[in-house]
């Protein structure tokens, strides 16, 4: 890929990820783990309850899936904008 | 074969396979004593980073507290993971393109400070330390109740091997034995749950068996739930605690992770900038690892205790077990004071109860790992390799501690502020020195245990989540800001949180110094003490931000260094001094 655009926009592009990651962060752990866990736990997955199983599952799941989708799309953005290393 | 003889040959084992790694990967320049000649591959930095990180803690004590607490341990999972997530996204990758050796020389550098630098070493030095004791105290402990020597014995012989492989090899040497460690660890941990999981819910992968059926079809979870109310106790799955602590408390344990220098340093030994962020997500896979299984051990083995000592009706006087009848497991672990059986009303039975009045039973929430394998009737072997992997997690974590402690005093101390114009060779020989100085230290403090051994998660954590993790983000995040802005924000937030905790736990821990009684009636809006760094953080944030407004921006060169941390690019060519 020809690189585009400057650091400039390689950081903004960065931090638009960031803010999205750390909202989907926020809402698996402490929304869904501990604001919603009273009205999720009328919920079962089998014999979990749904907020239950976000605090101490779920949560921890989403977390490993979240570092490796950022470090996919940082590295697509790294060749995107012609910063990555050799 | 005896037990006692298997768990030599085991732990003999791996202490052998330990040393034989310190010999093959000694260091020979700063570089590899430092952070490992930057060579590490990133799975295999994961794997080292997993196992510096699962402390004796992690391994024996998790799953206990989990036991005994239910839905509200959740913090421990949700904190101790979630801050990785904040580590490969706000810090990894730009610490590593920093491309240095120490984490108060990037703040030193960054806010053009030396006294920025001292301030992040001395809270490094503090919360390692802290950190440390309690490893040291691990290793005697499972030493002297498992291969019968004495605690000092068991101590120096822990002693021994972290020397050996920390002093020749530094940081090198450190991840090899780390990456063998974590196996031995993850393996010890892992089969004694499978075993149980099947014995319980017929399903081998603990996770699974977690939201299970027990015997006669009803679920794991609710047969819990409903077994402790009619104890007395609240339901398994509720919130004990209120909201905001849980959630203060979770994100206080979430950025003192991702602020503790012995974590961070480790991504400093990957190749290039992409494999810092890879890097963490490895690491966050080989903690999940035990992470979602500890819930499982935790349930299923309290689910076996509350059977064993209730097997009849709870309504009925009966129900409870006779005191001759207990098992074997239970009279050996009677004998080392950890699990006891007070007859309160005079019928030789056994009554587990949530009320202080009517309950017989007090069990050392430490022990649930440790008797788990005997609870389940597994063969010795796995008992062994239980014992083998809770000193394996010990000293792992020892050892990275140690590493962040030592290079602090012969990077940061001595080349940094004492003698610049140090050679490589003497650093290298500095470094060694600080090494055997700071175990001897840990050491020490290992004999003398000081009282407050237990408070340290809510100090070590309070001390990173207040004072390094807000420093390194705004380092990098906002150019703006200066010196002093970093160093007002840090004190603060740093004297905030110490004077909090102190205020409810007495000054310096020490029995009767407190100001107030530890009570959520006397908490500022009911915030406990160890949920206090969240607030400390945010204070640190706050006086950085107001402090570098009014005061002189950032020299040129600063906004620059700032601007190439963004960038991987040329992360190669930052190396070196």
């Amino acid at each position: 890929m020809q690189p585009t655009g400057s650091a400039a926009e390689y950081w903004k592009a960065n931090l638009r990820l960031l803010t999205i990651c750390l909202i989907v962060w926020f809402v698996v752990s402490y929304g869904f783990g501990i604001i919603l866990v009273e009205p999720l736990n009328a919920i079962m997955i089998g014999g979990y309850p749904l907020g239950f199983w976000f605090a101490q599952q779920g949560s921890i799941y989403t977390f490993v899936a979240l570092i490796f989708f950022y470090a996919w799309k940082m590295g697509k953005l790294d060749r995107q904008f012609g910063v990555h290393e050799d | 074969m005896e037990l006692s003889t298997l768990t030599y040959m085991v732990v003999g084992a791996t202490f052998a396979l330990y040393i034989g790694i310190a010999i093959w990967a000694r260091a020979g320049t700063t570089g590899e004593f430092y952070v490992a000649g930057k060579g590490i591959h990133p799975v295999a930095n994961g794997m080292a980073t997993a196992a510096d990180w699962m402390s004796a803690a992690s391994f024996i004590s998790m799953a206990g507290l989990i036991a005994f607490m239910g839905y509200d341990a959740s913090v421990y999972l949700m904190g101790w993971t979630g801050g990785y997530v904040l580590l490969a996204m706000l810090l990894a990758p730009y610490l590593r393109k920093f491309g240095k050796f120490t984490v108060p020389e990037f703040i030193g550098d960054r806010y053009y400070s030396q006294a920025a630098r001292i301030v992040a070493v001395i809270c490094l030095i503090v919360a390692s330390i802290t950190y440390v004791i309690g490893q040291m105290k691990g290793i005697g402990v499972a030493f002297s109740r498992f291969l019968e020597t004495s605690y000092e014995v068991g101590l120096f012989s822990g002693m021994t091997i972290v020397f050996i492989y920390a002093v020749l090899g530094g940081m090198k040497g450190i991840t090899y034995t780390q990456i063998a460690q974590y196996v031995v660890l993850i393996f010890a941990y892992t089969v004694p749950a499978i075993f149980i999981s099947l014995q319980i819910t017929g399903n081998p992968i603990p996770q699974l068996g977690l939201g299970g059926s027990v015997e006669g079809g009803t679920h794991l979870l609710a047969t819990l739930d409903t077994v402790l109310v009619d104890l007395g106790f609240n339901e398994y799955t509720d919130m004990k605690g209120t909201s905001l602590n849980v959630a203060l408390l979770t994100l206080s344990l979430m950025i003192g992770t991702a602020g503790l220098p012995h974590v961070i340093v480790r991504f400093f030994t990957v190749p290039k900038v992409a494999d810092a962020r890879k890097s963490a997500g490895w690491a966050l896979v080989f903690i999940a690892i035990l992470y979602t299984t500890a819930p499982a051990v935790g349930a299923m083995s309290f689910f076996n205790l509350i059977n064993t000592v209730q097997p009849g009706p709870i309504a009925e006087a009966d129900g409870a077990l006779k005191y001759e009848d207990r098992p074997e497991w239970f009279k050996s672990w009677e004998k080392t004071g950890l699990l006891k059986h007070d007859d309160k009303n005079g019928d030789e039975r056994i009554q587990y109860r949530a009320s202080k009045e009517e309950n017989e039973l007090t069990v050392d929430r430490d022990i649930m790992v440790m008797a788990n394998p005997e609870i389940a009737k597994l063969p010795n072997w796995v008992i062994a390799l239980v014992v083998a992997g809770g000193l394996a997690a010990a000293l792992s974590t020892a050892a990275g501690l140690l590493m962040a402690i030592s290079s602090a005093v012969s990077h940061d101390l001595v080349k940094g502020v004492f003698n610049p114009g140090i050679s490589e060779k003497s650093e290298l020989l500095t470094a060694r020195i600080s090494m055997a100085g700071a175990i001897a230290v840990a050491g020490w403090f290992g004999l003398h245990p000081p009282g407050f051994a237990a408070q340290v998660v809510a100090l070590a954590f309070g001390l990173a989540a207040s004072s390094i993790f807000p420093a390194l983000m705004m380092g990098i995040f906002y150019k703006r800001m200066n010196n002093a802005g970093a160093i007002a924000g840090m004190l603060t937030g740093l004297t905030a949180t110490l004077v909090y905790i102190f205020w409810f736990k007495g000054w310096f821990f020490i029995p009767g110094t407190e100001m107030a009684a530890n009570t959520a009636d006397n908490w500022f809006m009911g915030i406990q003490p160890e949920s206090f760094g969240a607030v400390g953080a945010l204070i640190n944030f706050v006086v950085a931000m107001v402090v570098s407004k009014v005061t002189a921006p950032p020299p040129e060169h600063i906004q620059h260094l700032v601007e190439d941390i963004r960038v991987p690019k040329g992360a190669g060519a930052a190396t070196g001094h």
